[in-house]
């Protein structure tokens, strides 16, 4: 599915620059795109390093399986695979918890500890674990409570009351939040028996 | 209440550093050698994810820049009117997934233009605060740990971003109408 969509931006780019007699545009969006790809991922490579350190001692000092022990019971139904007493079990919880509170620049660093810890746990270290695409699903699918860039986009355009959308939006993020899950223990079956590309 | 909120948000991180390191402090861990040990893992962890990002965002890019973005936008747009859902802010579903920084800019003009207390504008701050950029976030982390096949979840994620889109026009009506 990737390699389809991928594929329909590359063509309808140039099919639309074509058109308008501006090809050059294809070849600006792919220096413009690859300028963007180097200061993304060099970006990362601070708060990554940072957060992967703080992980680290927290895992030493037992607090991960501490906090995995708390997950309980939500948790095991969830990510089934995962044993209940292992530090993955402890990421996710940081992870899943730093997304609820908004904490911006932490959640990918924190996220992506816990991702590493899951490919420890996984076999085929190419595919994509169950446990995996339960966690991408639900961290793409947005936890975020308290969504302070929106309030504070809504002040500044002179909304009279800005953290009114508070409650909408945790109704309707609880509901997609619930809606991912379904849909990846629906999907999942299917992938099973047949791994598609 | 959102005020409690915020600060919560505030103190958070600061709270969890001094947490994490008191704690590990008093169980005897050599906490500096133990964080740099685990900081090691940055470094390698941004240059694994560097193509997968490369490939992405070309895309991504050429797709916006060359205004082909904009042609699905207008072919779409009579099609969300037969469902009820306002055309404004499809616009504004459509580019969520692929892209951060560009869906905040068109939630900024859709408050320009509608007013942020309008429905429509309560409408897209939902649909803003309740769907996330899925496709970065699946190529960021699956990029992390060098997976090729991530199975299902592109398909659970785009999606759940349609479903959340109708979700939103359900509560914003449901709260403001």
């Amino acid at each position: 599915m990737i390699n389809y969509i991928w594929f329909f931006m590359i063509l309808a780019g140039v099919i639309t620059a074509a058109s308008k007699g501006e090809i050059h545009l294809v070849t600006e969006g792919v220096l413009k795109g690859s300028e963007q790809a180097v200061l993304v991922a060099a970006g990362l490579i601070g708060v990554v390093s940072f957060w992967s350190g703080v992980m680290q001692i927290a895992q030493d000092a037992g607090l991960m399986r501490a906090l995995a022990r708390l997950m309980g019971p939500l948790a095991r139904r969830l990510y089934p695979e995962v044993p209940p007493d292992h530090p993955a079990m402890g990421s996710l919880l940081v992870a899943m918890s730093a997304n609820l509170l908004g904490l911006g620049n932490a959640c990918t660093p924190l996220g992506l500890k816990a991702m590493g810890q899951l490919q420890e746990l996984n076999r085929d270290k190419e595919t994509a674990s169950d446990a995996m695409c339960t966690f991408m699903a639900v961290t793409s699918s947005s936890l975020t409570v308290i969504p302070t860039t929106i309030i504070a986009l809504r002040l500044t355009h002179g909304s009279l009351n800005p953290t009114d959308i508070i409650g909408p939006i945790a109704a309707a993020t609880c509901c997609s939040t619930v809606i991912t899950i379904v849909l990846d223990s629906l999907l999942r079956r299917l992938t099973h028996r047949r791994r598609l590309p | 209440m959102t005020l409690a909120i915020h600060a919560l948000s505030r103190w958070a991180i600061p709270l969890m550093l001094l947490g994490i390191t008191a704690w590990g402090l008093s169980n005897k861990v050599p906490i500096y050698e133990r964080f740099v040990e685990g900081a090691k893992d940055g470094w390698q962890t941004a240059v694994r994810l560097l193509p997968y990002l490369v490939g992405m965002l070309v895309a991504i890019q050429v797709f916006q820049h060359t205004g082909a973005l904009q042609h699905l936008i207008r072919l779409l747009a009579p099609l969300t009117g037969k469902i009820g859902f306002p055309p404004e802010v499809l616009p504004l579903v459509l580019v969520r997934p692929i892209s951060g920084s560009g869906s905040l800019a068109l939630l900024a003009q859709v408050f320009e233009s509608y007013g942020p207390d309008s429905l429509v504008g309560r409408l897209a701050a939902v649909i803003m605060g309740s769907t996330e950029t899925s496709l970065y976030v699946l190529t960021v982390y699956a990029g992390s740990v060098g997976l090729r096949r991530t199975r299902h979840t592109l398909a659970t994620a785009l999606l759940t971003d349609l479903a959340a889109a109708l979700v939103s026009l359900y509560v914003v009506l449901r709260f403001f109408a």
